[in-house]
């Protein structure tokens, strides 16, 4: 299995403030997997290095065998942001519109994209009213059909389903799972443990660190618990014995 | 391509945004208009209140348009001055003439003095030929054969090289105003277009596609830059046409000169939107960018200032452009006196351009 994504010793620090320390991850191809980690761990700041719109103080990241920071790697990357980058003064279809020039998609691709990715968050009604009109769900979906509209290699969503009624969280994570099986990977950030659970591998991301991972299953087995919000907890107490001890 | 869809982005922006579009289009109007009609008016008369003067004097300083009040008895100068509301009051005893002047407004004071003085030196004039001619008269009876030329007193006739007679402040102000106001509004809306980019986040959002940095540049220079055009026109042509503003040389120089204004005021707003987080502080950029512009624009003359107030004047577009438009639209000079300034100001548009360039790299490296 060829790896996507490969982060070696990778730290980031703002000013004297250490953000990340000294991450290693591995990502493989088709495979989807989750940062978990509470908020201002440094799982944004992580996926915006992968990105390409930061750059590590130390370390390298890799994704798909090319060195980040690469503009041609824009191109195989569909990225959501954990906000919505939106222009809220133009309706849905010229802000997907926008986005599929800047892909330098033709035309003819452009509107099929355009129908496909619409269709897929549910906003093909809606795409002629203005973003400003639009609901809160409705721009993280078409902050998610933005991010699918060049049909990328790799997906990386940062927090997607914050502020997603349960059935379309649904219906999302059926479309993570059918672009999965089309061998596309996915980098998915969360905070919500039962979406942990269906990604294939965990990176448990805690003051910069990753303090542990795996699969799911792996994760649970390793702390002797059934549930992975428990892990999330203890993981996180271990931490902090481990630092009192220190 | 992509700086295209950029344009096509900034277009639809900009004409959904009504307000913006009526104040980068109609404000600079409005303010031109106001100044038109408040730097052209007519001054009033001064009015100066006269004791003891002779009706020659009197004569005289009417002339100069001078409205007299004269009083029989003056007690206090200072209270007939609040109650009557003069300009000043002369006091004549016997050689002696004492004016007063109330100086609320130095400018009208300075005008008031100076026609004083004049109605007196003409009076004076008028005394010492009256007696010059006695004089002769007094000569010639005594010496009946020798010939005496009397001087004539020489006539004085102005002519202008720049203007006429009938210039006022605004015509010599007129070609900077419409320079600067072309510069400010443009400076402002660019400024705060692609701040608004900034802080919504589709800045940043913008950088994880695989547009380039110049494309962003370039597509925020055009896009801004085709309502620039717009504004500079209507502008340019409103100030000529419906103003009237006096315009001696080719309206095609005003218009380049202009564009090259509103050129540089675009790069140097989106480059010092870079430096903001807020519009506010944006609009705290204007007092420290854009006004000092104004001072040294030509208004106040550039040659009388300190010499290092004079080097801080190079540095700043408006001296150019100022200095371009007085050319033209009052001197009358040709495209060969201007070429200079033009190209210092494309000079500075260029600098903008790299570092608006250079300064995105905070956004994203590459």
């Amino acid at each position: 299995m060829t790896s996507t994504i490969v982060l070696n010793q990778v730290s980031k620090s703002f000013g004297k403030k250490t953000v990340l320390n000294k991450v290693s991850i591995s990502v493989h191809s088709g495979e989807i997997f989750g940062l978990i980690g509470p908020s201002g761990s440094g799982k944004t700041t992580l996926v915006k290095m992968i990105v390409g719109m930061d750059q590590p103080t130390n370390g390298e990241i890799q994704v798909l065998n090319t060195p980040v920071p690469n503009l041609y790697l824009s191109q195989k990357i569909g990225y959501m942001a954990q906000a919505d980058a939106l222009y809220n003064d133009l309706t849905g279809r010229e802000n997907l519109t926008f986005f599929a020039s800047l892909y330098k998609l033709n035309k003819g691709v452009q509107k099929e994209r355009i129908a496909y990715a619409a269709d897929l968050v549910g906003l093909t009604h809606q795409l002629s009213k203005r973003v400003q009109n639009y609901s809160g769900g409705m721009k993280r979906r078409l902050s998610l059909a933005i991010a699918l509209i060049h049909d990328p290699e790799l997906l990386i969503l940062d927090e997607p389903t914050v502020g997603i009624d349960p059935k379309l969280r649904k219906s999302i994570w059926e479309e993570i799972n059918r672009l999965k099986m089309e061998g596309k990977t996915i980098l998915i950030t969360t905070h919500v443990m039962d979406e942990a659970e269906k990604c294939d591998k965990l990176a448990m991301v805690r003051d910069g660190e990753i303090i542990s991972s795996g699969s799911p299953l792996e994760l649970k087995n390793q702390y002797q618990i059934s549930s992975l919000e428990e892990v999330f907890l203890l993981a996180g107490g271990e931490k902090d014995e481990n630092n009192r001890l220190n | 391509m992509r700086t295209i869809a950029l344009i096509k982005r900034i277009c639809i922006q900009m004409i959904r945004d009504k307000r913006t579009l009526a104040l980068m289009m109609i404000a600079p109007l409005v303010i031109l208009t106001l100044l038109h009609y408040l730097l052209s008016a007519d001054t009033t008369d001064p009015r100066l209140g006269v004791h003891g003067a002779e009706e020659a004097l009197v004569e005289q300083l009417k002339d100069k348009e001078i409205v007299v009040i004269p009083y029989e008895i003056l007690k206090s100068t200072e209270q007939v001055i609040k109650k009557d509301q003069l300009d000043g009051v002369l006091q004549v005893e016997e050689d002696k003439l004492n004016l007063t002047l109330t100086n609320d407004e130095p400018s009208t004071s300075k005008v008031l003095q100076s026609k004083v003085f004049q109605a007196i030196a003409s009076e004076n004039a008028k005394k010492q030929a009256n007696n010059l001619t006695e004089v002769f008269a007094d000569f010639q009876e005594k010496l009946p054969n020798v010939p005496l030329n009397q001087l004539s007193t020489p006539e004085i006739n102005t002519s202008y090289i720049y203007g006429n007679s009938e210039t006022t402040f605004f015509d010599q102000l007129s070609p900077i105003l419409v320079g600067f106001f072309v510069f400010f509004f443009v400076f402002l809306i660019s400024g705060i277009g692609l701040l608004r980019e900034r802080t919504t986040g589709t800045l940043d959002r913008l950088l994880a596609t695989p547009i380039q940095r110049r494309d962003i540049v370039f597509g925020y220079l055009i896009g801004y830059g085709l309502f620039a055009i717009i504004q500079t026109l209507i502008v340019v042509f409103y100030a000529v046409k419906v103003l009237d503003i006096m315009i001696v040389g080719s309206l095609w120089n005003v218009v380049l000169i202009n564009l090259c204004l509103a050129l540089v005021a675009l790069l140097l707003g989106i480059l010092l939107s870079a430096f903001a987080n807020s519009e506010f502080q944006m609009m705290q950029f204007i007092p420290i960018a854009i006004v000092p512009q104004v001072f040294f624009a030509g208004i106040l003359p550039i040659e009388g200032m300190a010499e290092w107030m004079q080097i801080i004047a190079k540095f700043m577009p408006m001296y150019y452009g100022g200095n371009a438009l007085v050319d033209v639209m009052y001197k009358g000079l040709g495209i060969d006196s201007i070429k200079n300034d033009l190209f210092v100001l494309l000079g500075f548009a260029l600098i903008f351009i790299m570092l608006n360039i250079f300064a995105l790299k905070k956004y994203r490296k590459i």
